[in-house]
């Protein structure tokens, strides 16, 4: 029924590998499409291999998912080349992405990116300088009617203001610099 | 007018898990279909009850599955489509989010309907916590024995499961959404052949909204008939709209088509008015693809009578003094708003999402993004206005998929309703440079 996994066919040093209890998941992940469609499975494994492999997806990250897939790596590449949600630059530990369409912009979402702006001291695109924030602008998340907002990982921050984003920025701070202590 | 077909239970604790959803009827539907009635039956129920597909482009349901083509032994897909990415519209997220068994209801009481074996939820990959909860609630229907082998011992096997996009608004057309299933670049199809025909792994393909899908409960359940009995003329039944921008109560609201649009703005059943005690100056009630409506536009039509939230009333004048229901996204903007600044917003919007596949949309949409800004910030001359007219004739059906009329219509029904407010944008370079985007309107007096 299903392809068998094998950990890829990744040469490169750095090559990243999922730990047994995913590849559990990417094998169940896989078995949802027939036989010869495992490459259905290429989206939803991408979205786990950033989120286990540092945020982004490497080259050597995107041949082991090749690998996986038993897919050529450049079915990876265009993949993950056109869909804006991966990152194929390594960003800082933490994302911030602010919706700026139209029904956050008519909220106040110009604001939260100038207040973010100038908090990180980084244009939208840029890391802050220790390397904790990447400040990104995203198109219409879905939370027209909870606006201004912004996506962080697998979160939604809605209805924010300033303060909030500080808020946010602090909790932030303080969830990576005590898992950096760990 | 509080009637709730979708949303009824909604608010009832505990309504995202599996015992709590079957204690208030859920799953009915799929007894009643996969008991006491045919494939055939629940086909013509949903063509009885004149449901019109809720992602955008009102085309009946019923129809749409009647195209299916049925070849021995092909398998066929039923998709859903909860790519939701039309900007001002969050309604299958609310749906999905606070009771995602009637989702996974509707699935299988349609895939039942359409001889399918196997059906995917698509949904946008930034709604991963909602994949999550989508998921969850597959498991259970599994567990219970909802989905798989031989359901209810009717002999009907069901396999369903959840896929996530990666962010792309062009996977919502969905063609592009069968090539970004397959995992490939979302860049749609040339039709035809039509997903009915040639789908999903070129085997044919149904592709409903979460919303349509979740509307074919209550049409099994009580009857087409009954369900066709709500609305007007046409607009049959009840629809999720989702409310944004400059509201006092923005949110999702289940209405019975029919509604006046004055009353939903205003009422406090509804929207409950403006924010901040302002004036309504525009409103685009359909998602941002639909054409902008000035103030005098939105309650009334252009002969005088109530508009209505009807796919036929919202569209009444066509494109001179009309608009669309849409996909049910309504953005309201108060008097301080630049219709300038959000034309723009929206430009850049579609030059974004284009998939850049066909050239007059990769190129259009960007000479468009790039002229409305020069116009936004103080740099654009009076010629700049019509250019934009020329750009749009140049893209609008010249693209294999809609997104290149998507991003055409809103910016011509933009100059057409505020071409003063353009103007003064040229001719007040220094203020229009400003960043208070409430300037502009402050010098052009409300239609």
């Amino acid at each position: 029924m299903s392809i068998k996994i094998t950990n890829g066919n990744a040469t490169d040093e750095v090559a990243p590998q999922f730990s047994a209890e995913r590849m559990v998941e990417v094998q169940r992940i896989i078995n949802q499409y027939p036989e010869g469609k495992h490459k259905s499975a290429l989206m939803r494994i991408l979205h786990m291999a950033e989120e286990d492999f540092g945020g982004w997806l490497s080259v050597p990250t995107m041949n082991y998912v090749a690998g996986i897939l038993n897919i050529q790596p450049i079915e990876v590449y265009e993949v993950a080349t056109f869909y804006t949600m991966f990152n194929i630059e390594k960003p800082g530990k933490v994302v911030l992405e602010v919706c700026r369409t139209g029904p956050c912009m008519l909220v106040g979402s110009d604001n939260i990116i100038d207040h973010l702006k100038l908090q990180l001291g980084v244009e939208v695109g840029g890391t802050s300088a220790d390397g904790m924030f990447t400040l990104k602008t995203a198109e219409c998340l879905g939370a027209c009617g909870y606006g201004p907002m912004l996506q962080c990982g697998k979160h939604y921050h809605e209805h924010l203001t300033t303060e909030k984003v500080d808020a946010l920025l602090d909790a932030f701070r303080k969830e990576h610099s005590t898992s950096s202590n760990n | 007018m509080g009637r709730k077909l979708l949303l009824e239970h909604v608010n009832v604790p505990g309504i995202e898990t599996y015992e709590v959803y079957r204690k208030n009827g859920g799953y009915r539907s799929v007894e009643k279909a996969l008991k006491t009635m045919s494939p055939q039956n629940v086909v013509e129920e949903v063509q009885a009850s004149g449901l019109r597909g809720r992602g955008g482009a009102g085309f009946p349901t019923g129809m749409k599955w009647s195209f299916l083509a049925k070849p021995e032994g092909v398998p066929r897909y039923l998709l859903c489509n909860a790519d939701e990415s039309e900007p001002g519209t969050f309604k299958d997220r609310y749906l999905m989010e606070k009771i995602p068994h009637l989702l996974v209801e509707g699935m299988i009481t349609s895939s039942y309907a359409l001889g399918c074996n196997q059906a995917y939820i698509y949904i946008r990959g930034e709604y991963m916590w909602v994949l999550e909860i989508v998921e969850k609630a597959i498991a259970e229907a599994y567990a219970n024995g909802w989905l798989g082998k031989n359901i209810l011992g009717s002999g009907y096997d069901l396999d369903l499961s959840i896929a996530p996009g990666g962010g792309a608004y062009i996977c919502g057309e969905e063609t592009a959404l069968i090539e970004s299933l397959e995992g490939k670049r979302g860049n749609p199809r040339i039709k035809p052949p039509f997903p009915a025909v040639k789908g999903l792994w070129g085997c044919p393909t149904v592709v409903n909204n979460v919303e349509t899908i979740a509307a074919v409960v209550p049409i099994v359940n009580d009857g087409g008939a009954e369900y066709a009995k709500i609305g007007i003329g046409k607009s049959t039944g009840t629809k999720l709209i989702s409310a944004c921008g400059n509201l006092v109560k923005p949110g999702v609201y289940e209405l019975d088509l029919g509604v006046s649009v004055e009353e939903f703005i205003y009422s406090d059943e509804w929207c409950g008015g403006i924010a901040n005690g302002k004036k309504l100056k525009a409103c685009v009630p359909g998602g941002s693809s639909v054409p902008i409506l000035p103030a005098n536009l939105v309650c009334k039509t252009a002969e005088g009578t109530d508009r209505l939230m009807t796919y036929e009333s919202l569209a009444e004048g066509g494109f001179a003094s009309g608009s669309m229901l849409g996909s049910g996204g309504f953005i309201v903007f108060d008097e301080d708003q630049c219709i300038v600044r959000n034309t723009w917003n929206f430009a850049r919007f579609y030059a974004h999402e284009s998939c850049g596949q066909c050239s007059p949309c990769r190129e259009g949409t960007g000479w468009m993004e790039k002229v409305l800004h020069r116009l936004e910030y103080g740099h654009g001359n009076l010629r700049d206005i019509d250019l934009l007219a020329e750009i749009n004739k140049k893209i609008e059906g010249n693209t294999i998929c809609p997104l290149g009329d998507a991003a055409a219509w809103p910016v011509a029904a933009a100059i057409r309703h505020f071409r003063e407010e353009f103007e003064w944008h040229v001719t007040n370079p220094d203020e229009a440079q400003k960043r208070n985007f409430g300037i502009a309107s402050a010098h052009v007096p409300l239609v």
